[in-house]
């Protein structure tokens, strides 16, 4: 009765952090039996597969990303009700007036709605467009930066995100924006060249900066079944202090004649012009990221080599029966990553700070962009917004804290709690009182046994 | 113990797995559930075993009415479960296994073993058992594990023994084994249910026959109801239980396999030595317990296995070896024997599921492009031809039937140019309709010239569908018979009698 139930056989070896605090909330949906029971997984199949790497953290992903986009909605405003909660809390002012809140309770709750609506009108203030500028063109100022601070926060979204598709995790955004940004960087002050062709020599050296970067990941999973998880991560730290060392070594990166470890300026002819004039910050890597942001839709929804990233993303071993070379494609998919996240080291480079790089040029993107990646639900598009979404955080984080005092960390507080409720579903669920997802319940339908298993 | 379920009813979202079941089970009584994979029986039995919490209807053991909260209740009441995949720890001993759940322990919470080994030699010599209680369960034939699961459940004084599926995973020897056993326990006054697909072991031993279907109790039968009768009201329709195949004509031969070894990823040989060869236009069954190496030898056909001694030949180009591109590119198709892991992508749509293997070629892609036109237009062609009941190709494999998945894989399978057709176990699990929809298509290849591998534990399937029939033992084929050898001869050749081929 329950034969084929072997996609459910837990496969040993740890799921990769992120995941598991969603597998550990998710798992009980499928049963509701008690611990002492025989565990409701399904099934002990007869024989198990001795090559299922993959399908646990498969499973868990395709639960991440299988939410829908009521979730992601429920879930960025659950988590700005709980900002408010953490503003209001932090806010001198309620502090005070709840002193006395039983003498005055209005005064309380002003102070709350002062405190809250202030931070909020400031964040919005400051991500789409300022209100009290005079003119259009002023006021439209925090939109452009919003879209500046989008801009890597979606190419390395779109990596980390075409990653999850192939059922990888790419913790190592870090390290390739930053072998991206000296790559890209080492070419845009060592070279004088022409604008144009400076300037596409100069991405192009970062994206097979990064590129080279992830697919070594790749390579060496696909060769020694190595956990891409633990690869990225110490790749991140053998990244970060080689770029260091490099940077504090005259000679190699570091800019001649001065002694802190940062590299020499860009030079004019590789730095991306901006869009609208030197008033604003958006550069030109914005346009570059809307087209990766279409080439990328292309790849996963068009292109044969994207159905094939696709297949061993969701199913790896139907994908090794059909005669895909699951191998393979693990390290094309590392490349576009790397190369895709590597396009966000470049934009940092070249656009946002173009006055010679440090250590920390990655400013956190490569671990913010897994946030975007599971917004976005690792969807090209869903990624695009998802990006801007951020890029609005960040650009009105500075604006809340000037204009109401509000700590920026309660900012990132907001992100941190998006992303928590992101990537757990069942627990937007269970605070909406939403039903199952239908995908579990559609998929009960024809399978009966696949519940029945669960003996 | 009387055991008595009154309208249960259980529901997992929109679907009702059962519907208002009403059942009465007398002490001593074999009582057996009969019905189609998915018609709801394992349901019914996770509700009485306190699993599943029914939304409606009660439970009544000897007419008082039972809460069950988990299997600990129900076990407490007096149930128990032999389950179809053992509840065992294969690192334990029979005595531990046994103990585990409700362990007696002796001062400063040392585990009273003496207490489990009495209590497992007991019940193994009651009934002609042969356990040894300090085995490692792990070390034990599928059978004898089997009864320590029933004397675990006898252990806690079950009157009421449920037995879900329990033959899927024996050789026919140990099935009639398994019957005695069940008449005996019969005879000492236990309650059983006994839950089948397989109309002749109902036949064989049960008292009364309640026939599910749809999560509905579609009739009672007795158990002189003949073969085709019990099929109608389990199908709900008359089926055609024999396939109509002209005698074979086979050609040269094919595929040649000779002294193929398979070692496992543990370094165990699980196909050892094994030689035989397909001819074109014949179907050669291969026979034999789950888990004797049938599994192993097809993955070594299409060259998923990696580590393989000995040649694999088809019309003279060595297979093994060769990546599982160039198989399937040699004209290799397969029918894997765990559609859901190994056959289909749950997540894509039908159409998507049938470019699977071809995810690079003409007509599907061009340019690096997928031809969406192309795919869609082949996709409506084969549901129609293959007749996959879905709303349309774009419905995920996921959400289908078993049945109807099996046609996904088979129609792509069978869509390509073919020198070679493997099928491992391609009626598991999905309904009669379909599976006399599937044996057709199979003889159908076999008649257009094709050389047909078919991997089957069932031996119905096996008798109703091979010209010879390879029987599998422990990775070794015992023997290549003719496909009209009487069951009982494949039977002794399944428990690794190699005397009797001959």
């Amino acid at each position: 009765m329950s034969d084929n139930n072997q996609q459910n056989t837990p496969a040993p070896g740890a799921a990769p952090e992120p995941a598991a605090a969603s597998a550990s909330a998710s798992a009980p949906a499928s049963a509701s039996a008690p611990a002492s029971s025989p565990a409701p997984q399904p099934a002990a199949a007869p024989a198990p597969k001795p090559d299922t790497e993959a399908p646990r953290s498969n499973k868990i992903l395709n639960e991440i990303l299988g939410g829908s986009f009521l979730i992601s909605i429920l879930a960025v405003l659950l988590a700005l009700i709980a900002g408010a909660i953490l503003i209001a809390a932090t806010n001198e002012d309620v502090q005070t007036a709840s002193g006395y809140f039983f003498s005055r309770p209005g005064d309380t709750l002003g102070a709350i709605w002062q405190a809250v609506s202030g931070a909020y009108s400031a964040l919005f203030q400051g991500s789409v467009y300022n209100f009290r500028r005079d003119s259009f063109a002023d006021g439209i100022k925090p939109l452009t930066e919003t879209l500046t601070f989008a801009t890597p926060l979606i190419a390395a979204g779109l990596g980390v995100g075409l990653a999850f598709r192939v059922g990888l995790f790419n913790i190592g955004g870090r390290g390739q924006m930053l072998i991206a940004a000296a790559c890209a960087g080492w070419v845009g002050f060592s070279f004088q060249l022409p604008a144009p062709l400076h300037i596409t020599l100069a991405v192009l050296a970062g994206i097979a900066g990064g590129a080279i970067w992830g697919g070594l990941v790749g390579f060496l999973k696909a060769r020694t079944g190595a956990h891409e998880v633990i690869l990225t991560i110490m790749l991140n730290y053998v990244a970060f202090y080689l770029i260091s060392y490099m940077l504090r070594t005259p000679g190699l990166l570091q800019a001649p004649g001065s002694p802190n470890p940062k590299s020499p300026p860009m030079a004019e002819t590789a730095v991306f012009p901006a869009l609208f004039g030197s008033k604003y910050n958006l550069h030109l890597g914005f346009i570059l990221v809307i087209v990766a942001t279409a080439l990328v839709w292309y790849l996963l929804n068009r292109s044969s080599l994207g159905f094939r990233f696709r297949a061993v993303g969701e199913n790896p071993n139907a994908a090794k029966v059909a005669g895909i070379d699951v191998k393979n494609t693990y390290v094309y998919a590392m490349l576009f990553s790397g190369g895709l996240v590597g396009l966000a080291g470049v934009s940092q480079v070249l656009g946002t700070v173009t006055g010679g790089f440090s250590g920390g040029i990655d400013a956190g993107i490569g671990f913010d962009a897994i946030t975007v990646a599971l917004l976005g639900r690792s969807k090209p598009i869903g990624i695009f917004f998802a990006g801007i979404l951020f890029g609005a955080f960040k650009a009105g984080g500075f604006s809340m804290q000037a204009a109401e005092g509000v700590p920026v960390d309660i900012v990132v507080v907001v992100q941190s709690l998006i992303v928590l409720f992101i990537a757990a579903p069942p627990l937007v669920r269970a605070i909406f009182f939403l039903p199952k997802p239908g995908g579990r319940a559609r998929r009960v339908l024809p399978n009966v046994s696949k519940e029945v298993a669960a003996k | 113990m009387k055991l008595e379920l009154r309208g249960i009813t259980k529901r997992f979202g929109s679907l009702v797995a059962n519907d208002h079941i009403d059942l009465v089970v007398e002490p001593g009584e074999i009582h057996c559930l009969l019905g189609e994979n998915g018609a709801g029986k394992s349901t019914l039995m996770n509700v009485l075993y306190g699993l599943y919490q029914a939304e409606e209807g009660d439970i009544l053991l000897d007419d008082s009415v039972q809460h069950f909260e988990g299997p600990g209740d129900a076990m407490r009441a007096g149930i128990g479960m032999v389950h179809q995949h053992f509840m065992l720890i294969p690192v334990f001993t029979v005595a531990e296994n046994v103990m585990l759940g409700h362990e007696e322990t002796k001062a400063g919470g040392r585990l009273n073993l003496d207490a489990a080994r009495a209590r497992v030699r007991e019940i193994s010599a009651r009934f002609g058992f042969d356990v040894d209680p300090d085995a490692l369960v792990g070390d034990l034939p599928v059978g004898i594990q089997q009864r320590v699961e029933i004397i675990k459940a006898l252990s806690r004084d079950a009157s009421v023994l449920v037995f879900d599926e329990p033959t899927a995973v024996l050789t026919p020897q140990e099935t009639d084994e398994l019957m005695t056993i069940m008449r005996q326990l019969k005879s000492e006054g236990t309650s059983i249910v006994f839950i089948t697909h397989k109309l002749r072991e109902v036949r064989e031993v049960a008292d009364r026959i309640t026939v599910v279907r749809l999560g509905k109790i579609v009739g009672e039968a007795s158990p002189t109801a003949s073969n085709s009768e019990l099929a109608a009201l389990m199908v709900g329709r008359n089926v055609e239980l024999t396939v109509h195949k002209e005698p074979a004509r086979p050609g040269a031969a094919s595929l040649v396999v000779e002294h193929l070894d398979v070692i496992d990823a543990n370094g165990i040989k699980v196909v050892n030595d094994v030689s035989f060869e397909v001819h074109e236009g014949e179907i050669l069954a291969i026979a034999g317990v789950q888990g004797n190496g049938q599994t192993e030898l097809t993955e070594a056909i299409l060259g998923i296995q990696p580590r393989t001694n000995g040649s694999i030949s088809l019309n003279g180009t060595r297979l093994n070896g060769q990546s599982v591109k160039k198989v399937l590119n040699a004209g290799v198709g397969f029918v894997p024997e765990d559609r859901t892991h190994d056959g289909l992508v749950g997540e894509f749509t039908i159409a998507e599921n049938l470019m699977l293997d071809r995810s690079d070629q003409q007509p599907f892609v061009k340019g690096g492009t997928l031809q969406l036109k192309a795919l869609n237009d082949f996709a409506e062609e084969k549901k129609r031809e293959f007749d996959i009941r879905a709303e349309s190709i774009t419905t995920h494999a996921g959400r289908l039937s078993g049945g109807n998945q099996q046609k996904v894989v088979l129609a792509r399978e069978l869509s390509r140019e073919l020198k070679l057709f493997v099928a491992s176990q391609p009626t598991r699990g999905i309904d009669v309709g379909s599976i006399e929809f599937v044996h057709k298509r199979m003889v159908e290849t076999r008649d257009a010239g094709v050389p047909v591998i078919v991997v089957s534990t069932e031996l119905d399937e096996v008798v109703a569908l091979a010209d010879r029939i390879a029987v599998m033992y422990r990775g070794s084929i015992v023997g290549i018979v003719p496909g009209d050898t009487p069951r009982d001869v494949l039977g002794l050749m399944m428990a690794g009698e190699t005397g009797v081929a001959a």
